[in-house]
């Protein structure tokens, strides 16, 4: 676990430092631009459909999923951060003790 | 200024308080959760990596998503490199600090000295409150047996939607949302954990690159 935790953090440093260190023209071709903003929208989409929608490698509908869309009208409503969390969590709790 | 980066700072140690409790939750030691929010420093990758453990998956997968999730700080980097003007040692810990909020304080400002002072007060306010959430929210759930008690094995969903939600109201990124739920649930069942994300990512970076040929 420790090795993946530095080995990931001094990954995300050296892309911070990359940015302010190397000429900006390396870093500003069209597909770049264009890429890197999609990657974060598409990864964090697929974090979100497999770990409510999966156990294992099951795919699976459970209380998750009712969080889920709590966590949504949440968000729908600009609720801040932590509310949408605490909504969700709770949601998960509450269906799992009736 | 000061101000409002100070209430940029207090809603990111709220927002740590849920990383902390769900990076223990998720199996990771209380020095590990810390050390994330220490070095790390970038909270999208952050939840991504507890998530993935937490859900199953192994810590090199997380490695690997927390990594690809922290490819925007490098573009950040970019804009910040013209505006904050750093060199030498200076430039080593300004990285540290080069993260969303930071860069979005930075170049809202009209003179260059006040986007260095945005920059300095915000990524020094966030970087205090964001590692006293992290450490009260893996101290208070720390101690829990079960934490799908609490229901905290949903908060990390509900973190990802909060930090995506944002990007979606434009047509393109809400069809690639979709696109790349659809595909990591198609081929979750068939390849190894951690696989789908890093399947999704070479797609996206695929159409990505192809795109601009059009």
């Amino acid at each position: 676990m420790w090795a993946g935790v530095l080995v990931a953090s001094g990954a995300c440093y050296a892309l911070k430092l990359a940015g302010l260190s190397l000429p900006a023209r390396w870093l500003q071709g069209a597909g770049i631009q264009r890429t890197v903003p999609l990657l974060p929208v598409a990864l964090l989409a697929a974090l979100i459909a497999t770990q409510t929608f999966s156990s294992g490698k099951h795919l699976v509908l459970d209380v998750r999923a009712a969080a889920l869309g709590v966590a949504l009208i949440a968000v729908l409503l600009r609720a801040p951060f932590i509310v949408v969390i605490v909504a969700a969590a709770g949601t998960a709790a509450l269906l799992r003790l009736v | 200024m000061v101000r409002d980066a100070l209430s940029i700072a207090i809603a990111s140690g709220a927002y740590a308080l849920s990383f902390g409790a769900i990076s223990t939750t998720s199996g990771l030691s209380l020095l590990q959760t810390v050390c994330l929010s220490v070095l790390m420093f970038t909270g999208a990758s952050q939840f991504a990596l507890v998530g993935i453990v937490g859900s199953g998956g192994s810590v090199w997968a997380g490695a690997a998503t927390a990594a690809l999730l922290g490819t925007r700080n490098a573009l950040y980097g970019v804009r910040l490199s013209s505006l904050l003007r750093v060199g030498g040692l200076h430039r080593f810990a300004a990285a540290h600090f080069v993260i969303d909020e930071t860069t979005a304080m930075a170049i809202a400002r009209d003179a260059e000295s006040e986007s260095r002072f945005a920059f300095w007060i915000t990524g020094l306010l966030l970087f205090a409150f964001w590692n006293l959430g992290t450490l009260v929210g893996a101290l208070a759930t720390s101690a829990l047996p079960d934490p799908k008690v609490l229901g905290l094995d949903a908060a990390p969903p509900a973190a990802y939607l909060a930090l995506l939600a944002p990007s979606l109201r434009a047509r393109e990124p809400l069809a690639i949302a979709m696109a790349a739920g659809l595909v990591a649930l198609l081929c979750l069942p068939f390849v190894p954990a951690g696989a789908p994300l890093l399947i999704v990512a070479a797609l996206v970076a695929v159409y990505g690159l192809l795109g601009r040929a059009r």
